[in-house]
């Protein structure tokens, strides 16, 4: 399915979900997923993107955005939610919205064991700490799983996330050098 | 200058450090206070919608201090928070300082200790210079305070500098009678809104 403005790339229907929800704040901490819409983003005059040193900077960040009446989202991997914890809980107690969109490493196919742990607790701890999650696997399904999500996190003010599927991203070979 | 050296320059007591710092407010100075005394030294100062109180989440003030200065900017963000507070997130200070926002201030009470807990050493008496750390991050507007003469000069360079203003206040380690502020951020959270964008 192609968005109003036509994307039938997956990462350039997020861009332009943003856009059409206003959302004018990016935080992120680099990743090979989510490196196409960091950059639209970066593009964007009317877009602020920030690099985070760490995943909670951005939940703290995006807490600030809201509180001045700008919507923002973050983009991070799976490893990077175990970051997120404490900072989450203010979310739930002032019920802030939080736009949380997560490429997921630790789970289809995955061929690094260190990311395995995080990665098959990344839903469940993000549950524990009342966020939403929803999670996507094939590309018809992106846009209208982070449309909605968005529309879920700033309407009804919840943190919300998206877990893009390691199997929708692609799952990332580790071949030793001949 | 020695641990011991800077000890015994010390003299200002918190809340009237933070009364000064909010002095003749309006609805153009946002300010975040970091969990602890922060939050009651702020409380104390008079509450006011353009407060928003932290009291958890401990690490997280600056960062929250920089959404709201880029989504604000227009109005002066002052960030208020303790030394332990942001050791706990030092990384935020090289976010700030690659973000460079045009209008947020963030000042550190730093008494060198964790006074909520029964006043253990934290790294700022034992050779840790926050200043450093900001300025090493970007942040070129970065001091440390001792006195009240000190104070004066830096205050309206907080209030109305250009960029990021970065000050670290050495304050006695002594506690104040508790103030409370408003514990329920949905309360909080729609003041502020409301009050800056006129929606809830």
């Amino acid at each position: 399915m192609a968005t109003t403005n036509g994307a039938t790339d997956w990462r350039d229907q997020i861009y332009d979900i943003f856009r059409a929800n206003d959302v004018r704040h990016v935080a992120h901490v680099p990743d090979g997923g989510h490196a196409k819409l960091i950059k639209r983003c970066e593009a964007d005059p009317e877009m602020q993107t920030v690099t985070l040193t760490t995943e909670e900077e951005g939940v703290g960040m995006l807490i600030g955005s809201w509180l001045g009446g700008v919507r923002g989202a973050l983009l991070i991997q799976s490893s990077g939610v175990g970051n997120c914890m404490n900072a989450l809980s203010v979310l739930k107690h002032g019920k802030f919205p939080l736009l949380m969109i997560v490429s997921m490493r630790g789970t289809w196919g995955e061929g690094m064991p260190w990311q395995v742990p995080m990665g098959q607790a990344t839903r469940e701890v993000l549950e524990a700490m009342g966020v939403i999650v929803y999670e996507v696997e094939r590309p018809d399904d992106v846009h209208a799983t982070i449309e909605a999500a968005s529309w879920l996190a700033f309407d009804s003010s919840v943190p919300v996330a998206v877990l893009l599927a390691q199997r929708l991203i692609g799952t990332k070979k580790f071949v030793a050098a001949a | 200058m020695t641990a011991t050296q800077t000890k015994s320059k010390i003299s200002l007591a918190r809340r009237d450090v933070v009364n000064q710092l909010v002095a003749n407010r309006g609805n153009d100075l946002l300010a975040i206070s970091g969990i602890g005394s922060p939050c009651w030294d702020l409380a104390a100062s008079g509450d006011h919608p353009m407060n928003f109180y932290l009291n958890g989440a401990m690490g997280s003030a600056a960062a929250i201090g920089l959404g709201l200065a880029l989504a604000q900017p227009e109005k002066r963000t002052l960030v208020i928070t303790g030394d332990g507070e942001l050791l706990m997130s030092l990384g935020i200070l090289a976010t700030i300082g690659v973000a460079a926002p045009k209008n947020l201030s963030i000042v550190v009470l730093d008494n060198e200790v964790y006074l909520e807990t029964g006043a253990q050493p934290t790294h700022t008496g034992r050779g840790v210079d926050l200043a450093a750390v900001a300025r090493a991050c970007g942040i070129r507007s970065a001091e440390t305070v001792y006195s009240q003469a000190e104070l004066d000069t830096a205050l309206p360079k907080i209030r109305q500098g250009d960029g990021v203003i970065f000050t670290v206040v050495k304050i006695l380690p002594d506690k104040a009678k508790l103030v409370i502020p408003p514990l329920e951020a949905t309360y909080t959270k729609h003041r502020m809104r409301e009050a800056l964008t006129g929606k809830p």
